[in-house]
């Protein structure tokens, strides 16, 4: 029987980008507000389940190509990398953050700091980690 | 108390008293579709006139511009008919009857032909 979802399609079309938009605002917020890597991952796994939901299964790994197992080696070796970084270049113990304000034209003072990139890490870990525990479920037809 | 204060509360007693009528439409009404009409449209404009007053107490009396209780705004009022609607579909394509002094359905031959299909397919498996 084919169902004909056109308002859930329509409307994933739409709230996937709010739900994106919000995750990558928790993610940077996570620093000076409530947020972080931990939810924003959650947040971007949600919407890319919305997607799942919204249309077929092929339509969206055809869209987002990505392999989540490489996703979360990706994240630890990135998290792992900025402590071994700091630790080479600088002489000082493992996973000791650094930062700095930067002075970009136009846009003015940043304050970057390594915790970002490990951030980033655990951000990742958790989108890839979510959607293959989900996605494995999902496919098991048996 | 100034005007703006008796703005906030009138938006906040509003956005209370519209969220309880849908608590007494969940357990008053009959069948599932009055429940899910109850539910949805009074409890999302609830919703919003909370949000709503929650804005403006920020903004005008915290001087602070708060975009994620506008972006709940939107995402509540775009999200919640649609969660309706597919909860009542859902419903209905499972045989949840419609309440027994109901007068027309629509639906009822539509669904019906669609289910034979669908079990002469399974037969022939």
């Amino acid at each position: 029987m084919k169902t004909n979802n056109v308002m859930l399609t329509t409307i994933t079309k739409v709230v996937t980008f709010i739900i994106l938009v919000f995750s990558v605002y928790l993610f940077f917020a996570g620093h000076n507000n409530p947020g972080g890597g931990f939810i924003g991952g959650l947040m971007t796994a949600a919407a890319l389940l919305l997607m799942y939901i919204g249309f077929d299964m092929k339509t969206v790994k055809k869209a987002i190509p990505f392999n989540f197992i490489h996703m979360i080696a990706v994240g630890l070796l990135i998290s792992i990398g900025t402590g071994v970084v700091t630790m080479l270049y600088n002489d000082v113990p493992y996973l000791t953050q650094f930062d700095r304000y930067v002075d970009v034209p136009l846009l003015g003072t940043f304050h970057l700091t390594t915790a970002l990139p490990f951030d980033l890490g655990i951000y990742l870990v958790v989108v890839g980690i979510a959607l293959q525990i989900i996605l494995t479920i999902a496919e098991d037809d048996a | 108390m100034s005007l703006i204060e008796i703005i906030i509360s009138i938006l906040v007693l509003l956005g209370g008293l519209l969220s309880l009528l849908g608590a007494i439409g969940i357990i008053r009404f009959p069948d599932v579709y009055g429940r899910l009409h109850a539910a949805t449209k009074s409890a999302t404009l609830g919703v919003i006139l909370i949000m709503l007053a929650t804005f403006l107490y920020f903004l005008i009396i915290e001087q602070q511009f708060v975009v994620k209780v506008l972006l709940t705004i939107v995402f509540v009022f775009l999200t919640a008919p649609v969660a309706g609607l597919m909860m009542s579909r859902s419903a209905y394509r499972i045989g949840v009857p419609l309440w027994e002094k109901s007068v027309q359905d629509d639906l009822k031959h539509k669904v019906s032909i669609e289910k034979n299909r669908k079990l002469n397919v399974t037969d022939k498996q």
